[in-house]
């Protein structure tokens, strides 16, 4: 068996090989249900009827795609440009840091309240991924690396915080902050847990974000600069000012979703485990599947929302531990990377 | 009896016929020629014997017998061995050491394979260290390096994938020598080239190839520069000077004293002096490594000066490529893959490089794809870009094509200056016309160039002036008439230094 290169890979290569990839992983992971004693069709079966065919689990599908929707197209955009950013967990978290530090100690008229801690929490994601861009055009630090490690700096602070200086009053041994008001709440379908404001400005900014990749100056600058670095310093456009502007939109969006999980869902800054559920790392698949176009992940989006929610029910309705879904992610992440190679090869038996 | 036989061997690509039914053979003790411009397959067919590609048709004889050539592994095994056109060495590692990867005994490889070196090497008058660490060897002493991994591991027909085009000519005849030994050992080598002059001096027999296809199969005594030519290209080329009376005006550019570090940190122009007059063409000589880079680096923008001025039209150059190329620099890059374009972009896209983000092309931030296709259109009529569509990536183009497309963006605003870099290396004779005849317009129009080549047939028939750069320092310029081939080929060495 060897691999062949093709010249000019046909268009629809990509879509069979990615649906293959992600064929696989199903198989690999329905090996992991057989192992644990489940009828792998049953599981599968099970997470279908529980998430699609349920009105309840259409509502869970809904709530978990809207973090990823937002992550995800600011990653989406990132990886085109060969930024690395995978600590999208971390700039969520700072960006409900940020949100809840506005909805807590800034006295503001209520109508400006909520927009004012979806601003800020954009600011705060953007500020803490801006860190690793500094690093990376100053000092030239791997990114992939900073952005990493940040996330355990970010779940540290909002520990120390709900723990120390904004722990709420109210709670005793747990440790979150004081709730939120009423007016810094966001809205919600009603009877249920989907913050549609989120939602539609997550639609919203993939569409613009695609727009901006493919209609603009800056997103021609950055096309250039991550298909071709050497172009771009031959052109005299600054990879470091592109990488910025990448830290700003990924960074700002992830603390967006940050922002929306808080003052949509929780209602309170809570415990990194609780208010994020790895969001930062799923939407990695999803900006992945994606394949450099922002728009598409309003596809794919909902697809790992789909899976996160399946994997929910896994837990509750099979007993399967709870990381279930980390080894679901990590299988497909594993599968869809790994079959990268068929996209450009073609496989010729014999020798 | 044929050492080599391939017999009708077809090649397809998507929408290319890349070889169509080539049949040829290789005796041994003889060198083969096979010519033929970009594209006429010659890459293609070197790829099908070294078991890079499989034929879709025809078969590969070896001394009569039919063999299969699935990978480079097999190739080796049948004696076919090949020494590529940019050395595939561990530069860090000593030339043992790389001579024992594959071949070496597991405990200390490249001790015990330094006398086999040393025998192989001595035998075809190949002069090598296997102590030498091998980034400090020059392309021709790597080349050797090269050919002594095929004759250690056994090859009886030798594939020299165009040798010459790093080697000055002192050391290209050296390589001549070396082709000449083995020769009388009785080696079969298969020798691939664009020039023609060398390809005269030493093959026994010429294969010509267009098109994919077999269009002349001569022997020396029948061949000449002009028939071969012919063949190549389908008509008849002409090899006078191509410069007519320049029309040469003010000083454009003065360089003084100039000074610049490597990206490695080393000091590599030292004390670099010259002006440069509008109408007229600077050629810089020099073997590759010898400051040209930095030169250019440092003229389009990309490099800071470390020492001395540099004065465009009287005015301090800036130090920003973008702000260089808008004050009328234009750069032709020697690398058009990884500088000059962007691959996975299309035509259209590449030719919008230098001017997105201007009317027509843009308004504010919104860029404008009708503009682009617009313009895209009449720059690959204007210089005859062979592509399928305007939206064709360019990595998919011929390297003469992707030279047309970047000779089309970079002299689109009728630029002073141009900074042409190894402007035809690796184009077909049709293209390197084109190229040459572009830049001379350009001249006629008021524009100077500095053209950096290591082509000194290209350096003598284009310039006014020829400049040599070794180790840093700029020997001349001299007026053409005063320089000859040999004497260059001195100066670039540091034989007259």
């Amino acid at each position: 068996m060897r691999l062949e290169p093709l010249v000019n890979p046909p268009r629809f290569r990509v879509l069979w090989v990615t649906l293959g990839a992600l064929g696989v992983a199903f198989v690999l992971v329905g090996g992991l249900f057989a192992a644990y004693g489940l009828n792998p069709l049953e599981a599968y079966r099970a997470m279908l009827q529980g998430t699609l065919l349920d009105a309840k689990g259409w509502q869970e599908v809904l709530r978990r795609s809207i973090p990823l929707l937002l992550i995800g197209a600011g990653l989406t955009l990132a990886f085109r440009t060969q930024f690395f950013n995978i600590g999208a967990e971390g700039q969520l978290l700072l960006g409900a840091v940020w949100a809840a530090g506005v909805a807590l100690f800034l006295p503001l008229p209520p109508a400006l309240s909520l927009p004012a801690m979806l601003l800020a929490g954009a600011l705060g994601g953007a500020l803490w991924c801006l860190v690793a861009a500094w690093l990376r055009g100053r000092l030239n630090v791997n990114e992939i690396l900073t952005t990493l490690m940040l996330n355990y700096v970010a779940q540290s602070l909002v520990i120390f915080l709900i723990n120390g200086p904004w722990k709420g009053r109210d709670a005793r041994g747990y440790i979150y902050s004081d709730r939120f008001a009423e007016y810094q709440q966001l809205a919600v379908l009603p009877g249920t847990n989907v913050h549609w404001p989120t939602l539609l400005l997550g639609v919203l900014l993939a569409l613009v974000l695609q727009w901006v990749l493919s209609r603009t100056t800056l997103g021609f600058r950055m096309r250039v600069v991550g298909e071709n670095p050497g172009a771009a310093r031959y052109l005299g456009i600054s990879g470091v000012r592109v990488g910025f502007w990448i830290a700003l939109i990924t960074g700002g969006l992830a603390g967006l979703a940050g922002v929306g999980e808080i003052a949509g869902i929780h209602h309170r800054l809570i415990e990194p485990g609780q208010l994020s559920s790895g969001y930062g790392f799923t939407a990695i698949i999803v900006a992945w599947l994606a394949r450099g176009h922002p728009a598409l992940v309003l596809l794919t989006a909902p697809l790992m929302g789909l899976i996160l929610a399946g994997g929910d029910l896994l837990k509750v309705s099979l007993n399967m531990p709870f990381r279930i879904v980390d080894v679901f992610s990590g299988v497909m992440l594993l599968c869809l990377i790994g079959s990268e190679i068929l996209v450009q090869n073609r496989i010729r038996w014999g020798r | 009896m044929p050492l080599l036989q391939l017999k009708h061997i077809t090649k397809r690509f998507p929408g290319v016929l890349a070889n169509d039914r080539v049949s040829l053979e290789v005796f041994p003790g003889e060198v083969l020629a096979l010519l033929g411009e970009n594209g006429a397959g010659k890459s293609t067919l070197v790829s099908i014997l070294y078991g890079l590609y499989r034929p879709d048709e025809g078969e590969i004889l070896l001394e009569g017998q039919p063999v299969r050539i699935a990978s480079p592994g097999d190739a080796l095994k049948a004696g076919i061995g090949l020494v590529p056109q940019h050395p595939t060495l561990v530069s860090r590692h000593t030339v043992a050491e790389n001579l024992a990867l594959g071949i070496g005994t597991p405990l200390l490889p490249a001790q015990r394979i330094a006398p086999l070196i040393e025998r192989v090497a001595q035998g075809f008058g190949l002069q090598i260290d296997p102590k030498a660490p091998v980034y400090t060897l020059s392309p021709g002493e790597k080349q050797r390096v090269e050919i002594v991994r095929a004759l250690l591991r056994g090859a009886r027909v030798l594939i020299l994938d165009e040798p010459t085009s790093v080697l000055t000519p002192q050391e290209a005849e050296a390589l001549f020598r070396v082709m000449r030994e083995l020769r009388a050992a009785g080696k079969s080598l298969i020798f691939i080239s664009h020039k023609l002059e060398e390809v005269l001096a030493i093959a026994d027999r010429c294969v010509v190839l267009r098109r994919g296809q077999v269009v002349g199969h001569l022997p020396r005594a029948e061949a000449s520069q002009a028939r071969l030519a012919e063949l190549m290209v389908g008509r008849s080329v002409s090899f006078a000077r191509k410069r007519g009376a320049p029309r040469i005006g003010e000083v454009l550019l003065q360089v003084r004293d100039l000074s610049a570090r490597s990206s490695r940190d080393l000091l590599a122009l030292k004390g670099v002096s010259f002006e440069l007059r509008s109408g007229e063409v600077l050629g810089i000589a020099g073997v590759a490594g010898n400051g040209q880079s930095e030169l250019v680096e440092v003229l389009s923008g990309l490099r800071t000066i470390e020492q001395g001025t540099v004065q465009l039209a009287g005015a301090p150059l800036p130090s920003d490529p973008a702000r260089v190329f808008a004050r009328g620099v234009a750069h032709i890059p020697e690398d058009r893959i990884r500088m000059g374009t962007v691959p996975s972009m299309s035509v259209a896209e590449n030719l919008a490089l230098r001017s997105f983000d201007r009317p027509p092309l843009s308004r504010g931030f919104v860029l404008r794809p009708a503009a682009w296709l617009a313009q895209a259109q009449a720059q690959v009529q204007a210089y005859a870009v062979a592509t399928p569509s305007l939206h064709t990536p360019t990595r998919l183009l011929s390297g003469g094509n992707i030279q047309k497309v970047i000779l089309a963006r970079e002299l689109a605003g009728r630029p002073r200056l141009i900074l042409a870099v190894h402007p035809t290396y690796g184009l077909d004779i049709g293209a390197t016309e084109q190229v040459h005849r572009v830049l001379l317009e350009k001249t006629d129009q008021g524009a100077a160039v500095l053209l950096v080549s290591e082509d000194l047939e290209e350096l003598l028939s284009l310039s006014d002036r020829i400049g040599v750069l070794y180790q840093g320092r700029l020997l001349g310029p001299y007026p053409v008439e005063a320089v000859s081939r040999e004497r260059l080929g001195l100066l670039m060495t540091g034989g007259l230094a």
